[in-house]
């Protein structure tokens, strides 16, 4: 059984490094694991996606449309843009936090305003809370994305690893205090 | 030891595991780290060089001279450096020698999908395709040894899937295998057309010899399950197609792809009932097993343009297969790239963008979203340097075709040590009076932050001369009175130089000077800065909307700056005729 999960976002929130203290974890539980990114205009404020598949035997590094497990946006209105994306019955993590593009921080378009309760009406099992205030609480933004990592790893039930380990072996010294409290609040949401 | 390791990752680790001492490249997604991690492995010579041609040819002297040398870059990067291979496939390696391109299919970031396995039989150099990380890994040692005992460069292909995908790799540990020597030999080494002829005729010799081995490899094997679907296959595509068919279907997959195996492709097609090839863009295997008469399905089904996946597969073999989607009533807006907050490229496109018969050829970098609305300058991109040399092109008919309008072509300071020089240089030589303006941002930005010649720094953070563009400018014969080196900060002097630019009548050159709003040591220097609207003065021109900076916003009709977006760089604020932008911070 392989289980896919779908990172989406805009470039700069972290979500790249949220993949990879979760692959690292997986590798750790025994699993085969790929991960798939996409560079390039990234950085430039444009949507930012990584997929992880992990199980006893992975071929694909891709995931396809109706194939998330579990689709986890660090942004508002990109978990709408990626929603064919999950599964029937899938989970979708959601930060409640938003990110104008340009078109619309110029007026030519609009940030929607019925997210919630669209998905209130679709069905769909999901979790929406501001893991970017959170990390602010914690004292650094930049710690959303643990947050939202431990949200994830409670919602596949893998919380028994070491994840504290895992952490501390991919983050530089300095912050992994900082994040490893930032995961454990994750955990408990 | 097991890591999970992108497959420019692993390349990397293999290089390093089979003793190979020199590495260099020239950045390009999606094969950039392939030298950001050789870089780090100290029993490894490592550089960012100029450009590919110059990758390609550093790297052929360092193989001469007894190395195993490495080069990588992106698929188009190989056709700047298509002389020297050509060339060196005549010559074969000493140390071993592998080029390694990769290919961008589905164009994630690049101009083009070209499909470079077709280089192989053209320059009739052996060809290696990994499938995943761990054979990104292998291979590349592998490939070493082909090259040295069969005297032949390899080219190494790999896909964006396989170069940014990550899977779990096996480690092993470095075999030091130190440097051959070198033994003159001008009828290996000089290819003058008399030792040519006689090389000609040695390579065709030596492709017969690789035939042999490529039936012979590991790297091309058949994997037995049901016979009624036999698929032949490489790179990703084999990963797709396991996942589709699983042990459904038998596989030949391919990883030594030039020259192709006849005999186990004949042994393979005779035992399936039904033959399909399944690969990424061109036919090149497809056409290769119709032409030794062997029929097959192939591009039929499986689409020529863009990238494969799992469910296209699928949908070629079984029709519609489409899961049951959500899919929500919300418009979604767009996202698309624009210039940081700060971005010293801003200021230029903006004073540019006053202008509407200013023809503007660009180029490849960060600043090719000077085509994006609102700045809405660039006319033309093709390919690196074309910023430049486009630019002649475009002065030369607009004169002769009695039009009105003046040609600007924009390169980016590492576009420009790449192959803008030489543009240059033709526009003073033929005398063409263009503005070229070279957007000096200390860095090789759009790749991820380089360092390049005129940066001061190597790759691996080493001081160095700093290749100073003013003082090439000048060699190449632009007067004096016709350069203008402004920071783009400065609207005014911006302006100024535009202008100046704009009523000149021969060619002209504006350097912009400053570096690019997320290096960090930038970023240091300006946090806790930033800049404040004050809603008394703002009379909602929007004109600062028009810099398209993407710190600032119309929120509850009021245009507001995002604070902590905000680089500080003033350039709304100096287009703000009514004062209303104030500094704000520690300013
Ligand atoms: C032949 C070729 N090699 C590499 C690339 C990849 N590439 C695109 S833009 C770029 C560098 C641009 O750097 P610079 O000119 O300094 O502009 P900046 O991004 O810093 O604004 C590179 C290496 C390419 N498109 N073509
Ligand atoms: S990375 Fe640098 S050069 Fe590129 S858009 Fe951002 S500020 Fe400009
Ligand atoms: S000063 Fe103005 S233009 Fe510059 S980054 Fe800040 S908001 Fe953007």
């Amino acid at each position: 059984m392989v289980k896919n999960i779908l990172f989406v976002g805009v470039g700069g929130q972290g979500i790249i490094l949220a993949s990879k203290v979760l692959t690292e974890g997986l590798l750790k539980y025994g699993y085969d694991v790929k991960m798939s990114e996409v560079h390039g205009m990234a950085q430039r404020g444009g949507s930012v996606t990584t997929q992880v598949r992990f199980g006893d035997k992975v071929y694909s590094p891709l995931i396809g449309e109706g194939e998330a497990d579990v689709v986890v946006s660090f942004e508002k209105v990109e978990a709408v843009r990626w929603i064919n994306y999950l599964k029937k019955d899938g989970k979708l993590i959601v930060n409640d936090y938003e990110i104008y593009s340009l078109p619309v921080l110029i007026g030519k378009e609009e940030y929607p305003n019925n997210i919630e309760e669209e998905l209130e009406k679709s069905g769909i099992e999901y979790k929406l809370f501001n893991a970017s205030k959170i990390a602010e609480d914690v004292g650094n933004i930049k710690t959303q994305n643990m947050v939202i990592l431990g949200a994830l790893v409670k919602s596949l039930g893998l919380e028994e690893l070491d994840w504290d380990g895992v952490i501390k072996d991919v983050l530089p010294e300095k912050l992994v205090e900082i994040n490893t409290k930032a995961f454990k609040i994750g955990l408990s949401i | 030891m097991k890591k999970i390791m992108s497959g420019n990752e692993a390349i990397a680790r293999g290089a390093w595991e089979a003793g190979c001492t020199f590495a260099a490249a020239y950045p390009g997604t999606p094969s950039t780290e392939i030298l950001e991690n050789i870089a780090q492995y100290e029993e490894i010579y490592s550089e960012w060089s100029p450009n590919e041609k110059v990758a390609v040819e550093v790297a052929c002297g360092a193989s001469i001279a007894g190395a195993r040398a490495l080069c990588a870059m992106k698929h188009v990067g190989l056709n700047v450096a298509a002389d020297p291979l050509f060339t060196i496939a005549y010559e074969g390696a000493n140390g071993g020698l592998v080029i390694i391109s990769a290919d961008d299919p589905g164009m994630h970031s690049s101009q083009n999908e070209q499909d470079n396995r077709l280089y192989a039989p053209h320059a009739k150099v052996a060809m290696i395709e990994p499938s995943d990380s761990q054979e990104c890994k292998d291979y590349i040692k592998y490939a070493f040894e082909i090259s040295e005992k069969y005297d032949t460069p390899i080219l190494f292909r790999i896909t964006t899937r396989i170069a940014h995908s990550k899977g779990v790799v096996e480690l092993s540990e470095r075999e030091e295998v130190g440097f051959r020597d070198y033994e003159k030999n001008v009828k290996k080494y000089v290819m003058i057309p008399g030792n040519a002829r006689i090389k000609h005729v040695e390579v065709e010799e030596r492709l017969k010899n690789l035939k042999e081995l490529s039936n012979n490899t590991p790297l091309n094997r058949i994997e037995w399950g049901d016979k009624k679907i036999g698929i032949v296959t490489s790179g990703v595509s084999y990963q797709y197609a396991k996942e589709v068919f699983g042990d459904n279907a038998s596989y030949l997959k391919i990883g030594f792809s030039y020259p192709l195996p006849d005999e186990l492709i004949r042994n393979f097609a005779e035992e399936v009932e039904k033959l399909y090839v399944i690969e990424e863009n061109e036919p090149y295997l497809e056409n290769y097993i119709k032409s030794m008469g062997i029929d097959c399905v192939g591009k039929e089904i499986i689409p020529i343009c863009g990238e494969l996946n799992p469910d296209i597969i699928r949908e070629a073999f079984y029709g519609n297969q489409k899961r049951e989607l959500y899919n929500l009533d919300v418009k979604v807006p767009s996202r698309p790239p624009v210039l940081c907050p700060g971005c010293p490229h801003r200021g230029i496109f903006y004073a540019v963008s006053k202008y509407k018969d200013i023809v503007a050829t660009g180029d490849i970098g960060c600043y090719t979203l000077g085509m994006m609305p609102p700045l809405n300058v660039t006319d033309t991109v093709i390919c690196m340097g074309a910023g430049i040399s486009a630019a002649i092109g475009f002065e030369k008919v607009y004169k002769m075709a009695n039009r009105r309008g003046k040609i600007f072509g924009f390169v980016g300071d590492s576009t420009f040590f790449h192959s803008g020089i030489t543009g240059l240089i033709d526009a003073v030589y033929n005398q063409s009076p263009i503005v070229a303006v070279i957007l000096d941002n200390r860095i090789t930005a759009m790749t991820g932050h380089q360092e390049n010649p005129g940066t001061g720094k190597t790759i691996k953070g080493e001081i160095t001369q700093v290749i100073d563009i003013l003082s090439i400018v000048k060699a190449i014969g632009i007067k004096e009175e016709n350069i203008r080196v402004v920071d783009p900060y400065d609207l005014k002097a911006t302006e100024e130089a535009v202008k100046d630019a704009y009523n000149s009548s021969e060619p002209f050159v504006i350097i912009t000077k400053q570096p690019c709003a997320l290096i960090k040591e930038v970023q240091k220097k300006r946090s806790g800065k930033y800049l404040v609207i004050n809603q008394e003065k703002c009379k909602k021109c929007k004109v600062c909307l028009r810099t398209g900076c993407p710190a600032i916003s119309i929120r509850n009709n009021n245009i507001v700056i995002d604070k902590n977006m905000c680089n500080a760089c003033t350039v709304c604020q100096q287009v703000c005729k009514f004062d209303a932008i104030e500094k704000g911070g520690n300013f």
